[in-house]
């Protein structure tokens, strides 16, 4: 049961083509991830998915909903967290969703209810009357979860939910986040940066230059890199380089002064590996593939290369807010 | 149903603005105190200079309805701007985001400027006494309206510019072509019975000289005599107040349209 199907979307800034025809379709209930680095389109694609911007070319239902011709009914299927903060801080926590639930013609009596139920969520009920501007960021964070869901809707797009916030909060976030989709039945589309964060999904895009480089579940991804890998140290790296190619023919990469290799089962690989090995080792490390690997393996390039730590973008954030 | 929808979403926004101007009272002190230092030190300095003798006017009591007037016109803009403020704060997304019609966007955010600016237009008129203006209580309606027409023709106004305009930098810089012409030819500092040409061409398209003119021949009517009030005066109020309504109608529809196109 599909709930998004998106038809060779395009996205054109004037010169620069930020998405470039993807397709892809969301089934009724998943978690689906958008994974890329800085400017991949990731917020383009959900701007045209929440008819917030007009796609160039191609073709988008939302909740079975044409996004260019029948955006109110798209707007009433979806709730949205920006990626950008998009509170009011001078009005009260209460009063943000209060407006929120006017905008969606929540009944009064049925707002009275959720708005309990959503802060206790997000454990901001306490804290109902006091206004935003005295919130942390991560306070700030989860009250804009708690008012996307106060219309009750049935998709959630979450641009980089968990943006500059603290590993803790961040974990207790997901927490919520997967609650949700357990007790709502809500699909979940979202963004990300954090490799970590994408496993949590049940299928994942690899977005990258306006375009799809992957698309499968966070497992199969993983087994798409080749196994394990195994990561050795030695003073003659070219000699064990040689030595792994003769002997079982390893095509091995160097890599920040490591000989890497990947291998399907590391485990049983490795106590046979030291049997044989001529070549001297100083060190050796075994770790399951991450996504981080599959977007190198995929791309050539690290994810982090080209974008700055999550305190910079923090930074950056705050910035940009009291300008 | 669509028309109560509408209603209900234009006066969620509007309540939003109400709020957030009734909480932020530096500002609310600020735009009293900046008129006043206007009149004190314009009106003062220049009584007792240029004006003297063949006027038939006190100067404070001349300028004091154009200082309404300009406060207004702040007040109108600043609301608007605040359309464009929000677009790069994010606020404006989650409304842009919600199923509600673009037109309830747009009255909301007129009907609330119009408010908050005619709050602050009767918070100066309080005033009045103080410099020796008597308020009639049968000018309070008459007042009230042109104030609301004064402020709904600004306010249409800097929305539609807002709409038109992509950055807060370049909206700055389009105030600033306006506002100051729009007050200078306004009629607020001088009579616009005997300027040249193109200076009465400026100021009958300037929604702000209709306003000042009305609110002067309301705010002295009772107490000047009438051959003074009637050598600095314009129009008869109908003429002004048929302008007002004409102006903010087209520029409302204008605003409308361009902020529907844009989002
Ligand atoms: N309004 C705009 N005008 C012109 N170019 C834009 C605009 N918005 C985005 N872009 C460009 O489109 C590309 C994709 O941007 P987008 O915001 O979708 O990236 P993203 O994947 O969300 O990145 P991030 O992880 O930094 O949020 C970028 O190259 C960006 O510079
Ligand atoms: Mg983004």
């Amino acid at each position: 049961m599909e709930i998004i199907r998106v038809h060779n979307l395009v996205k054109k800034y004037d010169g620069l083509t930020a998405v470039d025809h993807i397709s892809f379709s969301v089934k009724r209930g998943e978690i689906f991830g958008f994974l890329g680095p800085n400017g991949a389109g990731k917020t383009t694609t959900i701007n045209i998915l929440s008819t917030l911007l007009q796609p160039t070319e191609g073709e988008v239902y939302v909740n079975g909903f044409n996004v260019i011709t029948q955006k109110n009914k798209v707007r009433k299927s979806i709730g949205l967290v920006f990626q950008d903060p998009s509170l009011d801080d001078r009005l009260t926590a209460e009063e943000n969703l209060y407006f929120h639930a006017r905008l969606y013609h929540v009944p009064h009596d049925e707002y009275q209810k959720r708005k309990e139920e959503v802060l206790r969520l997000v454990e901001l009920w306490d804290r109902r009357k006091d206004l935003v501007k005295t919130f942390s960021g991560g306070m700030k964070r989860r009250l804009e979860i708690a008012r996307g869901l106060i219309h009750h809707p049935a998709i959630l797009f979450l641009d980089e939910p968990t943006l500059g916030l603290d590993p803790q909060t961040r974990s207790h976030l997901w927490s919520y986040i997967l609650k949700l989709k357990e007790e709502k039945q809500m699909t979940i589309f979202m963004t990300t940066h954090y490799m970590n964060e994408a496993e949590y999904c049940d299928r994942l895009i690899i977005i990258d230059y306006g375009k799809i480089v992957a698309f499968d579940t966070p497992t199969n991804l993983k087994k798409a890199v080749g196994g394990d890998i195994i990561i050795m140290e030695s003073p003659e790296p070219q000699k064990l380089k040689s030595e792994l190619k003769q002997k079982y023919s390893l095509e091995a990469k160097e890599e920040n002064g490591g000989i890497t290799i990947e291998i399907s089962n590391g485990k049983t690989f490795l106590p046979r590996l030291f049997d044989e090995l001529e070549t001297k080792v100083t060190s050796v490390s075994l770790r399951e593939p991450t996504l981080d690997d599959v977007f190198l393996h995929l791309t050539g390039r690290k994810i982090r290369d080209e974008e700055a730590s999550p305190l910079d973008r923090l930074r950056q954030h705050h910035f940009r807010r009291h300008r | 149903m669509e028309f109560r929808r509408t209603v209900e979403a234009a006066a969620a926004i509007w309540q939003r603005e109400f709020i957030r101007y009734w909480r932020d009272k530096t500002r609310i002190i600020s735009t009293i105190i900046q008129p006043l230092m206007f009149l004190i030190i314009f009106g003062t300095g220049l009584r007792s200079t240029l004006a003297r003798g063949n006027f038939g006017l006190d100067f404070v009591q001349f300028m004091f309805p154009g200082i309404i007037a300009m406060s207004i016109m702040n007040v109108s803009f600043f609301s608007t701007i605040s359309t464009v403020w929000n677009r790069e704060f994010g606020f404006l997304k989650e409304i842009l985001v919600a199923p509600i019609s673009r037109i309830s966007i747009t009255l909301g955010k007129i009907f609330g400027a119009v408010t908050i600016a005619s709050i602050q237009g009767f918070l100066l008129l309080i005033l009045a006494p103080l410099l020796k203006i008597k308020l009639h209580p049968l000018n309070f309606p008459y007042l009230l309206l042109f104030m609301i027409l004064v402020a709904f023709s600004l306010a249409s106004l800097g929305l539609l510019i807002a709409s038109l305009m992509k950055t807060t930098e370049s909206f700055g810089l389009m105030m600033q072509l306006l506002i100051f012409p729009m007050f200078f030819i306004s009629g607020a500092f001088f009579p616009l019975t005997s300027v040249p040409w193109w200076m009465r061409l400026l100021a009958a398209i300037n929604p702000l000289s209709y306003g000042v003119d009305a609110l002067r021949q309301i705010l002295l009517r009772y107490q000047t005599s009438g051959e003074a009030l009637k050598s600095v005066s314009l129009h008869p109020l109908a003429v002004n107040a048929l302008f007002l309504l004409i102006f903010s109608t087209i520029i409302v529809m204008m605003g409308a349209i361009a902020f529907n196109k844009k989002n």
